[in-house]
């Protein structure tokens, strides 16, 4: 699969020009699946709901390439990053599974779509309420700390209305103190659902913040995937290498709704024009061209075995079973014996 | 030699930490200082780096114990007071309980509760936090009422790969003694017949043992043998051995401290009245604190908790029906 195909390059090579080319395919290979996903909503066959990274898969794939899944680092990503779940190493099927409802999903179509995850391979499963799986990467890294280990990192993920929550102040907090190799990635994408940044913060950058909780900090261009993928090899290194939590700040902006059941009437085309308004799949694919990195015959190649591979992972997705409400066992403890299942009617 | 109930926690934890590597303990002032009620004493000097003070930080002290499990950790938590782990609610609710479900990966974290009333101790430190956590899918509730079971249970907790809510009560950490600890003990699941009776059960927990066996003892002298099950864990709720009680009995009394709309009382009654209606004599009944803040000044706090006084009086409302 071409997907395991950008893995190899990640790997193999370090040069910036082929980190760019990985970064810029996962980035591709994430809009076209969240396109996808999309328009299988609006046709009804997605069960829940379809919220898409457009517009930060440069800043969410900075992160996770940056991560090291050998040295056992953590990823916690969140509604909009698609990018950097692929990048982490997420299967593009199981990601298919979770929106269609395949019981083979990760979750098992227990719980849905953004909240997938898989604790053994160090991606989180973030629950809904915005703040709260922070601490968890935290605690990852503090159990591997206790564990003897070293090297790791956790990179943690999150948007301008989540930095307004007390699990975010708690969480950053405690990574400081217990000077953890955390590096935690805002995309401040100018709105929280309707809500823009002014009725949500009142400091200047969220940057701002990271002397007061003992973080180092970075505020950087969000939409230039080169500007993303330098800062994030920075705070990452510097978090492995035992300099404490780290904190970047990404600024652009949100290009679509906040979910795809919203039309985001909210955000004018003005917005688009100004500052850290641009969409960095398109920036970057200009840089491609204009640098000589890449070409228009390679990109295209590229695009039509995404397309492929999108095809191919949503419409295996569809063939697979749903959960069966009968094979179920309802318990939601692992101690069977303590269970009390459907004791009660 | 007698060992206080707070005494059996320190030693639970003391067991535990020597026993598993992977036990570590995590809570405000929990390290030299031994605790807010020194249920620490000791450990963090006889167990370097495993005995750790935490911010007060109540979500991220259990979202990073949530973590730190999956890497194999069992974490300990102390909230200084019950009271304050509702600043946690979202991360045992919702991360902690779901997360077995969800993803089939286990989360074997230990909650510790300094729970329920004491003289003085007012709205906010006060209170009795099961029923609200036992409405949570994916949580196991221990409420023990002796020194031993606070010993064994405890120790029992801490190898339960499920999350644990255990509710130790401040009132009885220095008031109730044993001469020594348990080797063996009931497991975690099973309720206990306090006291054999014949003419009553009441169903009760934690600190309301004590006011009920007061009440049974007082109403010996009446002549009614009163038979109490102490349920030492409200989730699971040992529902084969109340049933038991009340087929000998035919009378029902349930007694929790804990607020009185829903919660154990109410859980209790209902599956008896479901599951063993053609067993009762009387309609069962239920004694809470009241549906107030729980007051400040001891002679209000008296009167808003059930007491032994208020158990007997229920209890002969209930015999003369
Ligand atoms: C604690 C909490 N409150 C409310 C919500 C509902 N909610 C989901 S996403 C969202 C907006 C999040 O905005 P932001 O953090 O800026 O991320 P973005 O959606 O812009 O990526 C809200 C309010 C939630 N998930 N969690």
């Amino acid at each position: 699969m071409a997907e395991a195909e950008i893995k190899v390059a990640k790997k193999e090579s370090s040069d910036p020009a082929s980190q760019y080319r990985a970064a810029f395919r996962y980035m591709l290979l994430a809009r076209t699946f969240e396109e996808r996903t999309a328009s299988l909503y609006r046709a009804g066959k997605i069960v829940g709901g379809v919220f898409m990274g457009k517009g930060q898969e440069a800043f969410s794939v900075g992160l996770a390439l940056a991560l090291d899944k050998e040295r056992e680092d953590i990823y916690g990503p969140l509604i909009r990053d698609q990018a950097g779940r692929l990048a982490f190493g997420e299967q593009l099927i199981d990601a298919a599974r979770t929106y269609l409802g395949s019981v083979k999903g990760p979750m098992r179509a227990r719980d849905g779509n953004v909240h997938r995850g898989n604790i053994h391979d160090g991606m989180i499963p973030m629950i809904s309420h915005l703040g709260s799986h922070i601490s968890v990467v935290s605690g990852r890294l503090i159990g591997k700390r206790f564990n003897n280990k070293s090297n790791f990192v956790g990179g943690v993920c999150i948007g301008d209305g989540g930095t307004s929550t007390g699990a975010f102040h708690e969480a950053l907090n405690q990574a400081a103190v217990e000077k953890l190799p955390l590096v935690v990635a805002v995309a401040d994408n100018q709105f929280a659902y309707s809500t823009s940044t002014e009725r949500q913060f009142a400091c200047k950058d969220l940057v701002d913040r990271a002397i007061g909780y003992g973080f180092e900090g970075y505020s950087i261009d969000g939409t230039n995937l080169d500007v993303c993928l330098e800062t994030f090899d920075k705070a990452v290194n510097r978090a492995r290498e035992g300099h404490g939590p780290q904190l970047v700040i990404g600024h652009l902006l949100r290009l679509c709704g906040h979910g795809e059941h919203d039309d985001a009437s909210y955000i004018s085309d003005e917005r688009k024009k100004q500052a850290f308004g641009g969409d960095c799949l398109q920036i970057a694919q200009q840089h491609l061209l204009d640098s000589g990195i890449s070409n228009k015959i390679e990109i295209s190649q590229w695009t039509s075995d995404i397309v492929k591979q999108v095809e191919d992972a949503t419409s295996a997705a569809q063939r697979e079973p749903g959960p069966d409400p009968f094979q179920e066992t309802w318990q939601a403890l692992s101690t069977s014996h303590l269970s009390e299942g459907n004791a009660t009617t | 030699m007698s060992i206080t109930y707070l005494e059996a926690i320190q030693a639970a934890q003391d067991k535990a930490l020597e026993d598993n590597e992977s036990v570590y303990i995590y809570g405000q002032d929990v390290g030299s200082f031994g605790g807010a009620f020194k249920a620490t004493k000791n450990l963090a000097k006889k167990y370097p780096g495993r005995v750790i003070d935490a911010p007060i930080s109540e979500d991220a002290m259990v979202g990073s114990a949530i973590g730190a499990s999956a890497e194999g950790m069992r974490p300990v938590l102390e909230m200084q007071f019950a009271d304050f782990s509702t600043v946690a609610i979202n991360q045992i609710g919702n991360q902690a309980a779901t997360q077995f479900w969800r993803t089939g990966v286990p989360c074997p974290i230990t909650v510790r509760l300094p729970s329920g009333g004491t003289e003085g101790g007012g709205p906010f430190h006060s209170q009795s936090m099961e029923a609200i956590y036992a409405q949570y899918p994916g949580l196991i509730i221990l409420t023990p009422g002796t020194v031993e079971d606070a010993y064994s249970m405890l120790l029992e907790a801490i190898e339960i790969d499920d999350p644990v809510i255990f509710c130790e009560h401040k009132y009885l950490y220095y008031h109730l003694k044993a001469d020594r600890l348990p080797h063996k003990n009931l497991p975690v699941g099973k309720a206990r017949i306090a006291r054999a009776g014949k003419h009553a059960t009441v169903v009760t927990y934690s600190a309301m043992l004590h006011e009920a066996l007061l009440a049974a003892d007082g109403l010996k002298e009446e002549g009614w043998d009163i038979e109490i099950v102490d349920l030492r864990s409200i989730k699971p709720i040992d529902t084969d051995t109340i049933l038991a009680s009340v087929a000998r009995t035919g009378r029902l009394l349930c007694v929790s401290e804990a607020f009185p709309w829903g919660g154990v009382n109410a859980e209790v009654i209902s599956r008896v009245t479901s599951e063993g209606f053609h067993l009762l004599d009387a309609p069962p009944q239920r004694l809470n604190a009241k549906d107030t803040p729980i007051p400040f000044h001891p002679d209000l706090w008296k009167t808003h908790r059930p007491t032994s006084q208020a158990i007997a009086s229920s209890l002969r409302n209930l015999l003369r029906y």
